[in-house]
């Protein structure tokens, strides 16, 4: 009906996580994707090698 | 049901999956517990846990609900174990956890993190899940053992502490309770 809004479509702004475009929403909301996302795309840390080699050999824990 | 890539699905196939989720896991963990190198390590025991337990996986079903579920779990009896260890004192676990995010001195907690903290710990989870991890309530109710009913109310708790915490403006915040009538219950 009176829905201004963009569309919904694939259409997305440039230079934010998708995630982050969700209109209408309240500050917190967007920090809270934000914060999850920020440590989503931080590359693993050397202390996950062990893991990381254990999972490439196939071992069992 | 008969895709023949499900039906072919390897240890390969699901080690990429679980690698894949791994970052979702650090980043849920590091909500969850608020101390990097906790949360690193309860990513890793996840993973492996998940690993070992490869055979229970329904190739084709959520591998970040279900590595989530273990974590969570896993984090829950981590907590358990060292509330038992210093049981004379429950809120030393507690304090442990404040001192050592402190300690990790470089580290600054934003404003975010430090609201996601004060949340009541299931609330805290259940806004995880839904505002960050972006799970339906039924997959987050699924994860966090609960009914749905109940993961709804657990996230609009938490989404009205957070308003209150961050945006200041509780008067917007508040929940939509009509003032206490005389006599009723009071509520925490």
């Amino acid at each position: 009906m009176s829905d201004t809004e963009g569309p919904k479509g694939p259409e997305r702004k440039p230079g934010l996580p998708p995630e982050t475009r969700r209109d209408g929403e309240p500050g917190w909301a967007v920090g809270l994707r934000k914060l999850y996302n920020s440590v989503v795309d931080e590359p693993l840390p050397s202390s996950f090698d062990d893991l990381l080699k254990k999972l490439d050999d196939g071992e069992d824990g | 049901m008969a895709d023949p890539h499900l039906a072919n699905y390897t240890d390969e196939d699901f080690r990429d999956e679980l690698l894949a989720t791994l970052p979702h896991l650090r980043a849920f963990a590091r909500g969850l517990c608020g101390r990097h190198d906790f949360a690193d390590d309860l990513t890793q025991e996840a993973a492996i846990k998940a690993w070992t337990a490869r055979e229970r996986y329904q190739p084709g079903t959520n591998m970040r609900a279900w590595t989530f579920a273990i974590l969570r779990n896993h984090y829950l009896s981590e907590l358990r174990r060292s509330r038992r260890q210093t049981d004379l004192d429950e809120g030393v676990a507690e304090r442990l956890l404040v001192m050592n995010a402190d300690q990790e001195g470089p580290l600054h907690l934003s404003d975010m993190e430090d609201a996601l903290q004060k949340l009541n710990p299931e609330r805290r989870e259940a806004v995880l899940l839904v505002g960050a991890g972006g799970f339906t309530y039924e997959e987050a109710a699924a994860i966090a053992d609960c009914a749905v009913g109940t993961m709804k109310s657990r996230v609009a708790r938490a989404r009205t502490d957070l308003a209150k915490l961050l945006d200041s403006d509780p008067g917007e915040a508040a929940s939509p309770k009509k003032k206490a009538k005389s006599g009723s219950r009071k509520t925490s």
